[in-house]
């Protein structure tokens, strides 16, 4: 039996110790996760992203979105009439890093797909106030002077080989060689507003009962 | 059915979560038998004399420690938290949902039903279901039409009596269930000359300054380059299609003649989401109701 006052003159020991008691909750909480199929098996309908949507979530990403749009339907009422079926974890298995945000200052984004016509996302990207006087989201028309292909889809493919790795330890379905090879020309001369439109009306439809 | 991939991984969270609260107990047994004794110290001596005495713990912590026990072994009795122990009262967070969806319904539903059974024209006299009505425009409907119904560029003002698809309740009924598609396809092609006779017609037929002999021109290209195929020979629209008129002096993107140079040479795609399967028939119900009382009396 250890001994107080052997822990106490002992820092490394008294390092690993600790850090043990303090991990309990993450080794109950957080290890088992990856071995629940609930976390890991896609939901009917959750497709990997493809090439469009993969360089649209990076522009999403950069833009900060996720600071002020959560996508994250908790299990209320109050959110799933106003927002559609709640979020469940086999939706986001294709997210590296997930986007559930912390923080709605605007509407949680997880259902938008389809919710919106492609011109009204633009109307509103430009400048929201245009469709809804009432909105304090930034004008993100810029968006629209960057072809993705010089930004986000750079490298394109090194991100879908990435994913296809992740994709693969899990063994769930991912990309084929022809859609990576494919991405360039999918992403086109498509600007950083078409990809990210595009990413917005791919989100959550695999549980939406909102018609594309 | 086990959630996890093996049947280690419930052992593992059973054991660990286990054995957490049985050294909190043993631990709290152990120091519980500590005793005072006056001049006894536990040997650790700092600063040259400062010394520690070993004295029990207060009772009140030791009682919170161990109420804190006894509401473990309440919880993972109740509810789910042992790996795949479902807890006497089988709860999940779905089932929670779907029980508060419950309760609520039973509130709702009959309404709903009163109104369903109610003419579209009968429900939009009724006080009560226009506050529903309008409660549900303002979550579904304004980001569009705007908060006071008057639509934005490119979507429709619902408080006037102009109508792209009909604005009889059975018109707007459909509409709301189904979606709607505005096509109008690019006509570049007939050539920027004639585009700008295009548009100062279009101009005309609202009373609006144009070019008079452009505007001549401009009428007979109106039947011969398509756009009566449309919005009629008359230019007045065609309901069925979603062809505006052109004659009412409502413009859903902008009367001057560059922006109606910029619909004839790209065209217009226009797009009303279905909502059928969204927010099913008894909701759409009253918001037809609540659409076509924006426009009466107008």
């Amino acid at each position: 039996m250890l001994k107080h006052e052997q822990i106490e003159k002992n820092v490394g020991l008294l390092i690993i110790l600790t850090i043990l008691v303090v991990s309990v909750g993450g080794l109950l909480e957080i290890v088992p996760l990856f071995f629940q199929k609930s976390t890991t098996t896609p939901v009917e309908g959750t497709k990997p992203y493809d090439a469009v949507r993969l360089a649209g979530r990076d522009v999403y990403t950069r833009e900060g979105c996720y600071l002020c749009h959560s996508q994250m339907i908790r299990p209320f009422r109050a959110e799933t009439e106003r927002y559609g079926h709640f979020s469940v974890a086999g939706e986001f298995v294709y997210d590296h890093p997930f986007q559930w945000g912390s923080k709605r200052t605007g509407p949680d984004l997880h259902r938008v797909g389809g919710r919106y016509s492609d011109e009204w996302q633009r109307a509103h990207l430009i400048n929201p106030r245009d469709v809804v006087p009432e909105s304090n989201m930034p004008a993100f028309a810029f968006l629209a002077n960057t072809k993705a292909k010089d930004s986000v889809g750079v490298d394109i493919t090194a991100k879908m080989e990435l994913m296809r790795g992740y994709a693969k330890v899990r063994g769930i379905p991912t990309y084929t060689d022809e859609e990576i090879k494919g991405a360039k020309a999918a992403i086109g001369d498509k600007t950083e507003m078409d990809v990210l439109i595009a990413y917005l009306q791919g989100m959550g439809t695999a549980l939406s009962t909102m018609k594309q | 059915m086990s959630d996890f991939v093996s049947e280690f991984w419930n052992m593992y969270v059973i054991v660990i979560t286990a054995a957490s609260v049985f050294a909190c107990i043993a631990l709290l047994y152990v120091q519980s038998k500590a005793t005072f004794t006056p001049g006894k110290t536990m040997g650790h001596v700092w600063d040259d004399t400062l010394e520690e005495y070993n004295n029990p713990m207060p009772m009140w912590w030791s009682w919170l420690f161990l109420i804190t026990i006894v509401f473990t072994v309440i919880y993972f009795t109740l509810y789910p938290g042992l790996g795949n122990v479902k807890g006497m009262l089988g709860w999940t967070s779905a089932n929670a949902h779907q029980a508060e969806v419950a309760k609520m319904d039973a509130t709702v539903k009959p309404l709903f039903a009163k109104y369903q059974a109610m003419d579209v024209k009968a429900v939009a006299g009724d006080k009560q279901a226009m506050e529903m009505g309008k409660n549900l425009y303002l979550t579904y409907c304004m980001q569009c039409h705007g908060a006071d119904a008057r639509g934005a560029k490119g979507f429709p003002n619902l408080t006037d009596s102009d109508w792209q698809w009909g604005g009889e309740p059975e018109q707007i009924k459909a509409t709301l269930n189904e979606g709607r598609m505005g096509v109008m396809p690019p006509h570049a092609q007939v050539g920027a000359d004639t585009v700008k006779d295009l548009a100062n017609y279009v101009r005309s037929l609202s009373g609006l300054p144009n070019d008079s002999v452009r505007a001549a021109k401009g009428k007979e290209a109106f039947n011969s380059v398509g756009c009566s195929g449309c919005h009629g020979p008359d230019a007045k629209g065609m309901q069925a299609l979603g062809a505006p008129n052109l004659t009412d002096k409502v413009w859903l993107y902008g009367s001057s003649e560059a922006v109606i140079s910029e619909t004839i040479n790209g065209g217009r795609n226009n797009k009303m989401p279905a909502w059928k399967e969204f927010l099913g028939d008894g909701k759409i119900h009253v918001l037809t109701a609540y659409v076509y009382s924006l426009s009466q009396g107008k």
